[in-house]
């Protein structure tokens, strides 16, 4: 698995590529911390290359539930392959976090 | 023939050939002398000596080969012992004879030959004894071409027994072919005297000295036989008996080349000694690991070692890592003196700009170092770090009272028992560790034995239903869960949980889920309320990442009806005989342990269902759909549904065995890679 981080204008853009597993979860916790404490308040994670996520790398997305909330930080999640999506919609993760199926689309989420 | 028997055959023969030979040349002595003839043939005279030859050879080849000891001086000894017994009945009868000269019996023939007979058969005895034993030390440390050349020299001084049938004598050409050639043969044996660098010094000494008297014998022997040569009244004459005569000088050069080869070895005896030592500290040191030595033992070991090998004066070894155990070893040095000459060492070293060699800092890249100091008590030092798999672990420094006192032999020896320990400790903390994973290991296999109890044993069906559940787990230990509980009569709740990640951690929070579920279903909770309380009940314990998914359902056997929730957990399989079709039961669900507070309430809704004879429920784990085959395809919600299709005729265990065979032979495996689990209902 391999993370990028980048800004683009005021976006935080987590790109996760491959695969989420109990041992990678933990670059994406390390990611996630660093965008959350970095101060950004727009968060997009690219997950169109994102392959697999096992439930420890679901977790790591549910543990930040509170802090994104608190905080009043917006993070949303796009470019979903079908398969990922469903463990998303499974697990009930999709009523609480954006899931927009494109970067455009997610973007106009901070603009709507 | 066994041993014993050889030797007393051999015993036998060769006094029986001594006595025949005696009384055959003494009779023949008579013969000569009166110039008569008592019909007695000549022959017979080399026959018994050659006989008496043979059966020495072979008594003394039993006796010298098969001895248990290699012992060298012991060897010797036996050398000496046999010759200063010939030597002193020798001495004996040369006293005897000038004792009884001038009277009539000291003047007769047959006397003096008699004795000489007896003298004889005592030298024949210690030559052919000493030759055995010769061999013995040249055969020590053979090599295929020293055992070929030694066999050709034996075989041909057997056969050379026969040349004293013919009628050549001393020093005539054919006598003179055959003794140059039986000598150089014996010459050629004689270079071999490996066993001599084998002794230590002490043995040194006393094979001088064994030697010195063995070759004393032999030239007391030689002047004898010389003396009484030409004496034609004895008849045998050993001058004109080339074996012995070759035999004679073989064992002669031989001695003399023993005591001057280890004459010359005497100074260096020392260092062989010392490099004897090399090798037994060598061993002892890759082998503490095996007998269980501790680190501290080892260093220990390592540091006498190369103390002895460098002939250092003092020591002491510095570990990186101290404790309460493992302290400064030290060696002829009180504790301030090491850091008086640590501080020596390193200010001398900073002058030079070069890094301190004491640095307690781990991480490999020193090497071992030689150097003069300027202290009041030592003038040389070696720095030598100890690295185990490429980290530092320690310094050994080894100090001696002279300048230039260690050189390159010195690091050399040092790194070799430096590596060897480092192998050593390695193989300790290997040892350790194996240990320590054993205990582990057998810690698993009770928690898998608690584990396995947590799940339930035995499933109750009855004339409502037919129910099968079975459950994998990828480790010893896993986080997949199901169970049930009798509300009443009618009533029955049924669960399965799947707890995030798997192994031990998932264990445990699958245990507190069982407690949570037994001590809530027997409120007889709708199943939304249930969860409401179970995400409260649960929120306090899982760790922040963790959160678990649950159906769960209570089945009423009185109203044939189904009521349930789904915590994130994956969709159940119903199939409805009436319409024929396996059906994914999509409801809404959030999993237990992602909200922790009362909003978690309103993402659970409960359903109901209606079922009838015939119908089916399947329950399962993501285990199974997300199990993948070599080409990384998952199982998938769609193979599963078709293979229930496939078999809604089967009874839960048989459609349970399908399901399970089915994903082992998609997967090629029966190590799925996360715990899965599945639980089958057939309504009747």
């Amino acid at each position: 698995m391999h993370i990028s981080s980048v800004l683009e204008e005021d976006h935080y853009i987590i790109t996760i590529n491959g695969d989420v597993d109990a041992s990678s979860s933990i670059h994406l916790d390390e990611a996630m911390n660093e965008a959350i404490h970095g101060g950004h308040s727009k968060i997009l994670i690219d997950c169109s290359a994102l392959n697999y996520i096992s439930s420890a790398g679901l977790g790591v997305f549910m543990s930040y539930l509170e802090e994104l909330k608190a905080k009043n930080i917006h993070m949303v999640l796009f470019g979903l392959n079908e398969k990922v999506e469903n463990v998303f919609k499974v697990l009930g993760l999709d009523q609480l976090l954006n899931i927009q199926p494109s970067k455009d689309q997610a973007k106009q989420e901070f603009h709507g | 023939m066994s041993p014993k028997s050889t030797v007393r055959l051999t015993t036998f023969t060769a006094v029986l050939a001594w006595i025949a030979l005696t009384v055959v040349d003494l009779f023949l002595g008579f013969e000569l002398k009166n110039n008569v003839n008592t019909g007695v043939p000549n022959f017979l005279s080399g026959t018994f000596l050659t006989v008496y030859i043979v059966a020495l050879f072979y008594f003394y080849k039993q006796k010298v080969e098969n001895a248990d000891s290699i012992n060298f001086i012991d060897l010797l000894w036996r050398v000496f012992v046999t010759g200063l017994v010939a030597t002193i009945v020798s001495v004996f009868i040369q006293f005897f004879l000038s004792f009884i000269a001038g009277t009539k019996l000291g003047e007769h023939e047959l006397m003096q030959s008699f004795l000489y007979h007896i003298n004889l058969g005592l030298i024949l005895a210690f030559v052919i004894s000493t030759y055995m034993v010769w061999k013995k030390l040249i055969l020590y440390q053979k090599t295929k071409s020293l055992i070929r050349t030694w066999q050709v020299f034996e075989y041909s001084f057997l056969v050379s027994l026969l040349f004293y049938f013919l009628p050549y004598q001393f020093f005539d050409i054919p006598f003179t072919v055959v003794f140059a050639f039986l000598v150089s043969l014996g010459l050629i044996v004689s270079l071999n005297l490996k066993w001599v660098a084998y002794l230590n010094f002490k043995q040194k000494w006393k094979s001088i000295l064994l030697v010195l008297l063995v070759i004393l014998y032999l030239t007391y022997f030689l002047v004898y036989i010389i003396r009484n040569s030409g004496n034609g009244i004895l008849i045998s004459d050993l001058i004109n008996h080339v074996s012995v005569l070759a035999v004679f000088a073989f064992i002669l050069f031989y001695a003399i080349a023993s005591l001057l080869v280890t004459l010359f070895n005497l100074p260096t005896t020392s260092v062989f000694e010392q490099k004897l030592e090399e090798v037994v500290n060598f061993q002892r040191l890759s082998q503490s690991s095996q007998t269980g030595q501790n680190q501290d033992e080892i260093f220990e070991l390592l540091l006498d070692s190369s103390m002895s090998a460098t002939f250092a004066r003092a020591a002491w070894f510095e570990p990186i890592n101290q404790t309460e155990t493992v302290k400064i070893i030290r060696k002829n040095i009180p504790n301030n003196k090491i850091q008086e000459v640590k501080d020596t060492f390193n200010n001398q070293r900073l002058k030079k700009t070069v890094l301190p060699a004491f640095r307690n800092i781990r991480g490999g890249g020193d090497s071992t170092l030689i150097e003069n100091i300027s202290d009041s008590a030592y003038k040389s030092i070696l720095v030598y770090p100890l690295e185990v798999q490429n980290e530092k672990i320690g310094t050994m420094v080894l100090l001696k009272e002279v300048s230039d006192g260690f050189n390159k032999d010195g690091i050399n020896i040092v790194n070799t028992f430096g590596n060897q320990a480092a192998v050593s400790i390695e193989n300790y903390r290997l040892l350790q560790s194996a240990i320590e994973n054993e205990r582990y290991q057998e810690e698993l296999n009770i928690a898998k034995r608690v584990h396995e109890s947590l799940l339930p044993s035995i499933l109750e069906s009855n004339d409502h239903f037919d129910i099968s559940a079975f459950s994998g787990a990828a480790d010893e230990v896993g986080g997949d869960y199901f169970d049930f509980h009798r509300i009443s009569e009618d009533k029955l709740v049924l669960v399965i949980g799947d707890v995030s990640g798997k192994g031990t951690s998932a264990a445990f929070n699958m245990s507190q889920m069982k407690g949570v579920f037994h001590s809530l279903a027997q409120l007889d909770l709708s199943p939304a309320e249930f969860l409401g309380r179970a995400n409260d009940a649960l929120s306090r314990c899982l760790e922040r990442t963790s959160f678990i998914t649950l159906s769960y359902y209570v089945v009423d056997t009185a109203l044939k009806s189904l009521e349930f929730s789904r915590a994130g957990h994956c969709p159940s399989i119903f199939y409805k005989q009436s319409q024929g079709e396996v059906q994914l039961i999509k409801s809404k669900g959030l999993g237990l342990g992602i909200i922790r507070d009362q909003e978690y309430c309103k993402y659970i809704e409960t359903n109901n269902l209606n079922y009838t004879s015939g119908d089916l429920l399947v329950l399962y784990t993501d285990g199974i759909t997300e199990a993948k085959n070599p080409a990384n395809e998952e199982f998938g919600y769609d193979r599963l549904q078709q293979v229930v299709q496939n078999n809604v005729e089967k009874s839960a265990k048989e459609l349970q065995d399908i399901i399970i065979d089915t994903l082992y032979e998609f997967t090629q495996t029966k190590h799925i890679e996360d715990d899965y689990t599945t639980m089958i209902l057939k309504f009747k």
